[in-house]
Order: C-alpha cells, then sequence, then structure tokens
C-alpha cells in the first residue's frame, strides 16, 4: 500500500440526520444540521483552503484562509465556523477570495524560515500545500530573516524523547493546544503572550519533559508544520507507504497505521477509521515500537538438556523434533495428563487458537489456560453467571452518551488512555463522576474534571461496597422494578437478601472505611442521574472475591435498568491487548473456543469431528493448580506462549520452584525472560508488527493485524505450533492464519460472520457476528440476556482471609502505569523508561513518619512470602494503611511479595491485597549514617 | 502461612464452600459440587475425595459434603 492519507474534512461530523441542503460552487449537498460549510463543501467533493482547522478539532476559526462568500451574507465569512443552513449559496474559489487568502500566506510565509527542501516535513506540510493552493509567488514583506522581527531564533525543543519541538516553525494555529484539551485531555499546552509575540508553550517556562504532556502524540498529530515532528521523521525521512494494523499493548486495541520508508519502521500513526480509537493514541503504541527490533530479540530457536547447562542455538527442525519427543516421552511415562500449555493474551486469535487445539487434540487433555487466569478470569465467570456471557456490554463510543460513570477498581488514565481520553471528554461535557478505589486515581482530580464522590474503601471490600450501593438503590425505592420483572429472575430473593441490615452502607462502613453518608449519595446518583455506566479493571478481579464483585457490579446495572442500550452496561477494561480475544478462543482448562463447556457433547462433536479425534469431556488444570501439580509430581511439561509466569505470577518462589520441578518447559517468546531461566526449548516469537491475524478488544471489537514486516525469525508463531503437533503424529496445518479464523468462524457461532475478507471490507466487527448481526453487535443484551433472564446473584460479603497484623500492618495493593507495560518486557526496552525507571513504592504521609521514611528513599517491602527492596514515594494519594507499586521492573520482583491467595471461582490472584511491613532498607539505613559522619559543608567553602 | 501447612485442594474446596454458606446446607452442597464438577480437573476432585477418606482434617463441612456428592460421578 502507499502511503495512505485520510481525507481531512475540516471540522467534526455532526450527527444526526442529512436534512440541510446547500449549493457550493453549483454543487448540491445535504447534510445533518450544524455541519461546517467547510466540512460540506469536502462532502461534495471541493476543498477549501485551510490551516486551523482539523476534523478531529472543533473550529477556533483563527487562520482566516477558509473565507467563502455566500448569497445575502456580508463579508467573507469562515467556513469552518460558519454552520451550513438550508438554501444557503456559497462559493470558495472567487478572484477576491484568492487574493484574500494570498494576503493571509503572505503573512504566514513571511515568518516563516523557507528551508522547506531541508524540512524533515518536506511534503506533509500543509503551510507547504496551502502556499501552493493560494497561488503565493512572492512576500512583499521579505522573508526569512530579512522580515525583520521574527520568530526564528527559537530554541528547539528536544526534551521529548520522541518527537521535537521547533518553535521557528509554528504558525500559533493553536491545533496542537486543542488537540491537547480536545482529544487528549491533559491541558499542557497554552499559547503564551498576544498578537505576534503569541507562542505555543508546555507550561509556564518548561519543557515538554518537564511538563504534565503524558507524550500522546495528539498534539503532533495535529500539527499542520514541522514544529512538532517526531524523532524518528527527522532521522529517517518521510515514510512512504503504510500498512494499517492494530496496536500490541492494552486491551483498548487502537488502529494505528504503520509508515514506512522501504522496510524500516518511521512511525505508527493512529488511524482514524480505528473504531476503538478513532484516530487518537497513547504514548506505547504511538512511540514505543522499538522493541521489535531491540538487539535483546531471541532470533534462533535454542536448546539445553538441563536449565544449569549453555544454551545451544539449534535448527527449528531440531527444536521442533525435540520439543515433541519429550512431550511425547513425557506422556508415556507420567500420563497423558502430564503436560499443558499456557497461552497468551498477546498472541493473536489465531495463534490462541491453535495451542488450545494442541493441547485438546494433540495432548488429549485440556490442560490448557491463558495468562488472562492472573486478570480477567472472574469476568469470564461473574458475566456468564449473571448475563450469560463473558464480555463487556458496550462499544466504547458508548460512554459519550453516559449521564453518570461509575469507575472502580481501575484507573484508566494510565491503564487504558486512549478510553480515558474519550471518558474525560464526557465528563468535561458534565456527565457526574463515582471513583470506588483506595487510592485517589488522577481522574478523581484533574484539569475541569472532578469526581462527585470518590469512595476511599479498603483494599478488599468491594463487595461490601458494592452491596451497600444495592441496598441503598433497593431500600429506598430507587430500583428499575419493571425491568428487573421483565428481564431478570432471582429477583425477589434477592432484593430481600440486598435488602438486610448486614448490607447498609453504615453497616458496612466499619469495614470499607467508607462513610456511610457518601455511599448513600453515590448508590443515588447512580440509579437517579439518568444513563449509568460501569467501568471496572483489575482492581475488582483480582481478589480472592473477584468474581463475586463482578456480579455484584450485574446486579447494580440490572437492578437500575442499566443495561441494554448506548450510555450504560458493565465494562470490563482488559488488560493486554488480546484478553478478550484468548478467553473467546476456547483459552480456559474448562471451555472451549466460544466459551463452550468442555462437558457440553454438541460443542465437543463439532471438534471431535472436524479435528477427528475423541476429546475429553472434564476440565483441565488452571495455572495454579499446574503450578501445585508440578510439585507434587503429577504434571511434568508445560509449553508457555509469549507469557512471563515466572514474573507475572504471584507468589514468585512458589512459581519459580514449580517452574524448577518440571521435566520440560518450552518458551515461545520474544525476548530470554524470566520464565526462560526455566526452560528446556526456546522458540523465538513475533512481534505484532510480523503477525498476521486478529486481536480482540475490550469492546470485543476483532481488529485486523497485518504484517508491517516478514517474520524476523522465518517463522510464524503458529505455523511452529503445527509442526510440533505434526512431529508428535497429528497432522494439522494451515496456508495461512486466514484459514485458521474460517476455522474458527466454521466452530463458533459467536464469530460464523468473521472472516478476513469480511474484516478487510468493513474494517472491525464486534462479536456476535453472524447471520443475525453480519456487522457484528456494539451493544448486547438489547432485547434479552444472552442467558435469556439477567440473573440476580445474592453477593455475599466474605473477607480475605489477609489481613493487617502487627507485623505486616499495612496492605500492599499493585497496579500499572501510563508509560510502562506489564512486566515491561516491551516498554523497557524503549525510550518509554524515561518516565518509569524503576518501580516505586507509594506510601501516606503519617505511614513514612512514623517509620522515619523521607521522599526518595530505599526501603524494604516485606510480606509473610517474600521481601524486596524498592524506593518509596511519599504522596497523599494513599490512604493511611495502603501502600501501592507496579511490577514492571524484573529487579524489584514486586510479586515476590504477593501471596497465593486468590478468587474462589476462577483462582485469580489477589494481587491487590498483601499484608506487608515497609523498613528503610539496610543500604539506606547505612547512607544516613555516612551522611551523618561526614563533616557539616557550609555555603562558601 | 496457608500453602505450607495446608493442601492446595483443601483450601480452595474451603474457599468455594464460604461463598455458599449462606444458603440451606444442602442446596448449598450441591452448588459447591457443581462448582467443582465444572471447574476442578479429575486429579483435584480425586485428591480432595481422597482427603475425606483419611479424614478430612482441615475441610469445612460443606466442603466434605459437597465431596460425597461428588463420589459417584468421579
Ligand atoms: S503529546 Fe499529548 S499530552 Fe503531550 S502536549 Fe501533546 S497532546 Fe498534550
Ligand atoms: S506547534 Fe504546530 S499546531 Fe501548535 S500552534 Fe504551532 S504550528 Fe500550530
Ligand atoms: S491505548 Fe492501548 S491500544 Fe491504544 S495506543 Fe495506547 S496502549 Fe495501544
Ligand atoms: S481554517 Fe477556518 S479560520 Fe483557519
Amino acid at each position: 500500500m502507499t502511503l495512505l492519507k485520510e481525507p481531512d474534512f475540516g471540522t467534526p461530523a455532526r450527527e444526526g440526520a442529512a436534512t440541510v441542503e446547500v449549493t457550493i460552487d453549483g454543487v448540491a449537498v445535504t447534510v445533518p444540521p450544524g455541519t461546517s460549510v467547510m466540512r460540506a463543501a469536502k462532502e461534495a467533493g471541493l476543498d477549501i483552503p485551510k490551516l486551523c482547522a482539523t476534523d478531529s478539532l472543533e473550529a477556533f476559526g483563527s487562520c482566516r484562509l477558509c473565507v467563502v462568500e455566500i448569497d445575502g451574507a456580508r463579508g467573507t465569512p469562515a467556513s469552518c465556523t460558519t454552520p451550513v443552513a438550508p438554501g444557503m449559496v456559497v462559493r470558495t474559489q472567487t478572484e477576491k477570495l484568492g487574493k484574500l487568502r494570498r494576503g493571509v500566506m503572505e503573512l504566514y510565509i513571511s515568518d516563516h524560515p523557507l528551508d522547506c527542501l531541508t524540512c524533515s516535513a518536506n511534503g506533509d506540510c500543509e503551510l507547504q500545500d496551502m502556499a501552493g493552493v493560494t497561488g503565493l509567488r512572492e512576500v512583499r514583506y521579505g522573508s526569512g530573516v530579512e522580515a525583520g522581527a521574527n520568530h526564528m531564533d527559537l530554541l528547539k525543543d528536544t526534551s521529548n524523547p520522541y518527537f521535537d519541538f521547533d518553535a521557528s516553525k509554528c504558525i500559533a494555529c493553536s491545533r496542537c493546544v486543542r488537540a491537547c484539551d480536545e482529544v487528549q485531555g491533559t491541558l499542557a499546552l497554552t499559547i503564551e503572550g498576544r498578537g505576534f509575540d503569541s507562542k505555543v508553550a508546555a507550561g509556564a517556562g518548561v519543557s515538554f519533559m518537564e511538563s504534565d504532556c503524558v507524550s500522546c502524540g495528539a498534539c503532533v498529530q495535529a500539527c499542520p508544520t514541522a514544529t512538532l515532528q517526531e524523532k524518528s521523521v527527522v532521522a529517517l525521512g518521510m515514510p512512504t507507504r503504510s500498512v494499517v494494523t492494530t496496536c500490541a499493548y492494552c486491551g483498548v486495541g487502537c488502529s494505528f497505521k504503520a509508515e514506512l520508508r522501504g522496510d524500516e519502521l518511521v512511525r505508527m500513526v493512529p488511524y482514524k477509521d480505528g473504531g476503538a480509537n478513532e484516530g487518537h493514541s497513547c504514548v506505547k503504541g504511538r512511540f514505543a515500537f522499538g522493541y521489535a527490533s531491540h538487539p535483546d530479540r531471541v532470533m534462533a530457536p535454542m536448546l539445553r538438556e538441563s536449565i544449569t547447562d549453555p544454551w545451544r542455538e539449534v535448527s527449528w527442525d531440531e527444536a521442533i523434533q525435540f520439543t515433541a519427543r519429550r512431550l511425547r516421552e513425557i506422556q508415556a511415562e507420567h500420563g497423558p495428563g502430564s503436560i499443558g500449555a499456557i497461552t497468551s493474551s498477546r498472541t493473536t486469535n489465531e495463534e490462541v487458537y491453535v495451542v488450545q487445539k494442541m493441547v485438546r487434540a494433540v495432548f488429549g487433555n485440556n490442560n490448557v489456560d491463558t495468562c488472562a487466569r492472573v486478570c480477567h478470569s472472574p469476568t469470564g465467570y461473574g458475566l456468564k453467571q449473571t448475563f450469560g456471557t463473558s464480555a463487556g456490554t458496550q462499544d466504547f463510543k458508548s460512554v459519550a452518551k453516559a449521564d453518570v460513570i461509575l469507575v472502580i477498581g481501575a484507573n484508566p488514565t494510565d491503564g487504558h488512555p486512549v478510553f480515558a481520553s474519550r471518558m474525560k471528554r464526557r465528563l468535561r461535557q458534565g456527565a457526574k463522576l463515582i471513583v470506588i478505589d483506595p487510592r485517589r486515581i488522577d481522574l478523581v482530580r484533574s484539569p475541569h474534571i472532578e469526581a462527585e464522590h470518590h469512595l476511599q474503601l479498603a483494599p478488599g471490600t468491594n463487595v461490601a461496597i458494592v452491596n451497600a450501593i444495592a441496598h441503598v438503590i433497593v431500600t429506598e425505592g430507587l430500583a428499575d422494578r419493571e425491568f428487573m420483572r421483565e428481564r431478570c429472575e432471582g429477583v425477589e430473593e434477592w432484593e430481600t437478601f440486598i435488602a438486610r441490615p448486614e448490607n447498609s452502607p453504615e453497616a458496612v462502613a466499619d469495614i470499607t472505611g467508607v462513610p456511610a453518608a457518601d455511599v448513600r449519595a453515590a448508590a443515588r446518583l447512580y440509579a437517579t442521574a439518568g444513563n449509568g455506566a460501569i467501568y471496572y479493571g483489575l482492581g475488582v478481579t483480582e481478589h480472592s472475591q473477584g468474581s463475586t464483585t463482578v456480579m455484584g457490579m450485574a446486579n447494580l446495572a440490572m437492578a437500575t435498568g442499566n443495561i441494554g442500550r448506548d450510555g450504560v452496561g458493565v465494562n470490563p477494561l482488559r488488560g493486554q491487548n488480546n484478553v478478550q480475544g484468548s478467553c473467546d478462543m476456547g483459552s480456559f482448562p474448562h471451555e472451549l473456543p466460544g466459551y463452550r463447556h468442555v462437558s457440553d457433547d454438541g460443542a465437543r462433536d463439532v471438534y471431535e469431528q472436524l479435528w477427528g479425534v475423541p476429546l475429553l469431556d472434564e476440565p483441565g488444570l488452571r495455572i495454579p493448580n499446574m503450578f501445585d501439580s508440578a510439585i507434587d509430581g503429577s504434571f511434568r511439561a508445560l509449553f508457555v506462549q509469549g507469557e512471563d509466569i515466572a514474573q507475572s505470577d504471584p507468589n514468585t518462589t512458589h512459581v519459580h520452584a514449580a517452574l524448577a520441578a518440571l521435566d520440560l518447559v518450552v518458551v515461545q517468546d520474544l525476548f530470554e525472560n524470566e520464565t526462560a531461566k526455566f526452560a528446556h526449548v526456546l522458540l523465538p516469537g513475533t512481534s505484532f508488527l510480523e503477525k498476521d491475524g486478529t486481536f480482540t478488544n475490550a469492546e470485543r471489537r476483532i481488529n485486523r493485524v497485518r504484517p508491517v514486516m516478514a517474520p524476523k525469525t522465518g517463522k510464524q508463531e503458529w505455523e511452529i505450533i503445527c509442526e510440533i503437533s505434526q512431529a508428535m503424529g497429528y497432522p494439522m496445518h494451515y496456508d495461512s492464519s486466514a484459514q485458521i479464523m474460517d476455522e474458527i468462524a466454521m466452530t463458533t457461532p459467536t464469530f460464523a460472520g468473521v472472516s478476513f475478507a469480511h474484516l478487510d471490507r468493513v474494517g472491525s466487527v464486534q462479536w456476535p457476528c453472524n447471520d443475525a448481526a453480519p456487522e457484528g453487535t456494539p451493544i448486547m443484551h438489547e432485547n434479552g440476556f444472552v442467558r435469556g433472564k439477567g440473573r440476580l446473584v445474592e453477593t455475599v460479603y466474605v473477607p480475605t482471609q489477609e489481613r493487617s497484623t502487627r507485623k505486616f500492618p499495612l496492605i500492599l495493593t499493585t497496579g500499572r502505569i501510563l508509560s510502562q507495560y506489564n512486566v515491561g518486557a516491551q516498554t523497557r526496552r524503549t525510550a518509554n523508561s524515561a518516565w518509569h525507571p524503576e518501580d516505586l513504592l507509594e506510601l501516606h504521609p503519617h505511614d513514612a513518619e512514623v517509620r522515619g521514611i523521607n521522599d526518595g528513599d530505599m526501603v524494604a517491602l516485606s510480606s509473610r512470602v517474600g521481601q524486596t527492596t524498592l524506593r518509596a514515594v511519599v504522596s497523599e494519594r494513599m490512604p493511611v494503611g495502603v501502600c501501592y507499586t507496579t511490577f514492571h521492573h524484573p529487579v524489584t520482583g514486586a510479586n515476590v511479595i504477593t501471596t497465593d491467595n486468590s478468587d474462589w471461582a476462577t483462582n485469580c490472584p489477589e494481587y491487590k491485597v498483601t499484608a506487608v511491613q515497609v523498613a528503610l532498607s539496610s543500604a539506606q539505613v547505612a547512607v544516613r549514617e555516612e551522611l551523618a559522619q561526614r563533616p557539616v559543608v557550609t555555603a562558601g567553602d | 502461612m496457608s500453602t505450607t501447612t495446608v493442601p492446595p485442594h483443601v483450601r480452595l474446596a474451603n474457599e468455594v464452600a464460604v461463598q455458599f454458606a449462606h444458603q440451606p446446607f444442602e442446596v448449598a452442597a450441591a452448588a459447591v459440587a457443581t462448582h467443582l464438577r465444572d471447574f476442578w480437573e479429575p486429579r483435584m476432585r480425586a485428591a480432595l475425595l481422597a482427603h475425606v477418606a483419611s479424614g478430612g482434617e482441615g475441610l469445612d463441612p460443606m466442603a466434605v459434603r459437597a465431596a460425597e456428592l461428588l463420589r459417584p460421578a468421579a
């Protein structure tokens, strides 16, 4: 594909039916009310010159290049700020307009360096284009340095690792400022000064890197000149071709244009037609792709007999034969159930599908699990029990129709930034916000946004809070009883249960630490403010009662009728890019693709016919069960697809012991990760730039992942799985990944209408996609729940067994930050580390003071299972008694601390609650003592 | 530390049992049994049954009852 340039309509589209007819340069066009003349012209195929307008931003009307003549109107109005009116007659090209436009351009050019030929934006600069379009031939005021006072000696700000700000090229159109305000919602930029002196600034007197900028790239995207420019374009030159693909970081699933020059990837540009992101991005997807060509990548298969031996580089054939032979030998010796696999949420649907097929059809057992076990398995259980299917109910767009947004256990501005931008836009428009989180996340108070209620609960008490909210709704008569009567079952029992006094906000206030009045007020708001939408994350699922909280939230939505239309719903914010997809593809040990239980004869029959082997009807081992069985000796070999269980799973000591006990560990990954230290075979994986397949995001949207380059390792990951299967004696062959998707569609009713060809045609679809919904299903449960009636579940609060004690008096909770990603295998290998070079421990000033800890000190963090050392940040965001850290860096090994407590229903680990103690580290104590002994040096010495 | 003193199948079964404790005993035990049948790999259920057979130390009575309900199917 050549370089793809999406059309720019100048101003955003307006919703509604096209009812206003206008005539522009003799062409009749009909558009929705409120559309600008500029946009209407573009829709009629006419380009009006413009500089300060672009269709991602509301019109601003500053450059005056877009002037037009309108019959009956005085003067020459700006077409970007003038809405259409019925019967309007517009002229966009007249001599008078041409003259006005050349005058405007002349002024701009006189204050602009004329180094177009050597400028990094040459060929991609709207100023350059407009000079051409308006026919500018001379600049009467002189140009460049001859023109007197100008901005051309302004300094370049190169502080951001990914883009430069060259103020000398700025035309003060303010597109960057508006992009930061309207699209991203960070409000980091301002225009300083007035008139000729006005210039863009990232805060008062600070560089981009020192400012509030989160490096989302929206301003770079919006800038019409080379003022804000990617460093990679400066270094490599303008790209010449594009491939549309999908970000491989988080569950938002943003679409990007990978722009290349020859075979070299120059930049990733968010794709306007991307259903999830509609042209926006965050720092990870936009800039942090350098890991794909990092020298640490494993490029050839490696083998060793024992994990104490050095690695030996081998051919693909040797690695595959060895793997197959050892797997079969182990099964022969220890039984068919002694081996299994873990699929990854980082890989494509097609890659996951073939791994679970290998386990079920070739290994002959159901010992397949996915890393979703440790993040969103409670979502699967909870939403299936209540609604009948394991997925969020809405598309992302739906948030624009919400009137009250309840965010629980999620930190979208860090974890799901592009969705957070959508949410923040709605909040700035006036939707109300309730945040339930132990930590004061950014959303609670940020520019132009303030949560109505922040219920700062004690970690581990989600169920108590959610029940208390439901209690208020039911006992104060705020429930939508008609909805419940018509659409739900178990209503009476549930109402009786939830109305019991022990579920009242007053009764649970001591447990949750949240004043009852606040809970009551939040409940009233959620139930009565119009459309109520719930968004949640791992702060809900990663608890011993994760599944119960998910069901509790489903109860809330059903009790208030907030389900089945735009603006409402219950929505998991998925962690990894393909968590949804890996679960959909049958990577749970109890479920075939499409969430059909292995005991479902009809579903098994479909696969038995197609695969030609009998399938086991009993569930297999979950990840924690695999570890336990490895230690007791009944589980002996594990195939790990792209997941670093040794770092990301809880209670590292236990995991390491389990891995070390295995006879064979096969790791398929980009890097020699922590798990690879326990491996006998290391199979190099492919990065998302090399993959050909699909990812499914948190809104069930199936997006194409198109290969930007050939696999650097010579093989697609699914090909390797097929070859291992063949070598184990089972013929498995596909010509392409499209063929794998065809098999998925053929066997899975919710995917029946999906194919690569269909996706190429329509862009993306949200499952279910079948004959009943050929274009997919943005909103679920519209006229009935997937399971028929929605099920209200009695969600009893059972406290976690993890309690603070005298020895471990604080509660540790964990999370992630914007610039890093999970175990950091990718992001640590990019310049993103500029923002987060190490994991930090946040704790409240009081907790710090009583321990003699200052901001920046190294501290020892210990729990009953382990100890680690990291740097402390003293922060009022934390409540007293609770501390917080991330797990992005292996040196910290935050999971050395976390325990093996888990969700009762799914064994999702309880990452969010660990009783700990924090103390100054011995190294820090030594530093202090040394400092104390030094002679005091006074100024002037 | 729970993991070193209590075998995993006992700990996990108890954790499931306590979630259903608000229901009448037999109803709850049946729900626990269904959960274990749907989500537990046979060797874990076998380990649970063996534990019950050898006295069921540390096991919630409801989990013991659930194990009995599982026995014919196991
Ligand atoms: S990169 Fe994003 S956050 Fe930073 S200034 Fe630009 S728009 Fe704002
Ligand atoms: S930096 Fe770019 S977008 Fe911002 S005002 Fe200058 S020219 Fe316009
Ligand atoms: S929000 Fe998520 S999917 Fe989108 S660019 Fe950022 S990391 Fe990628
Ligand atoms: S594009 Fe309309 S005033 Fe600038």
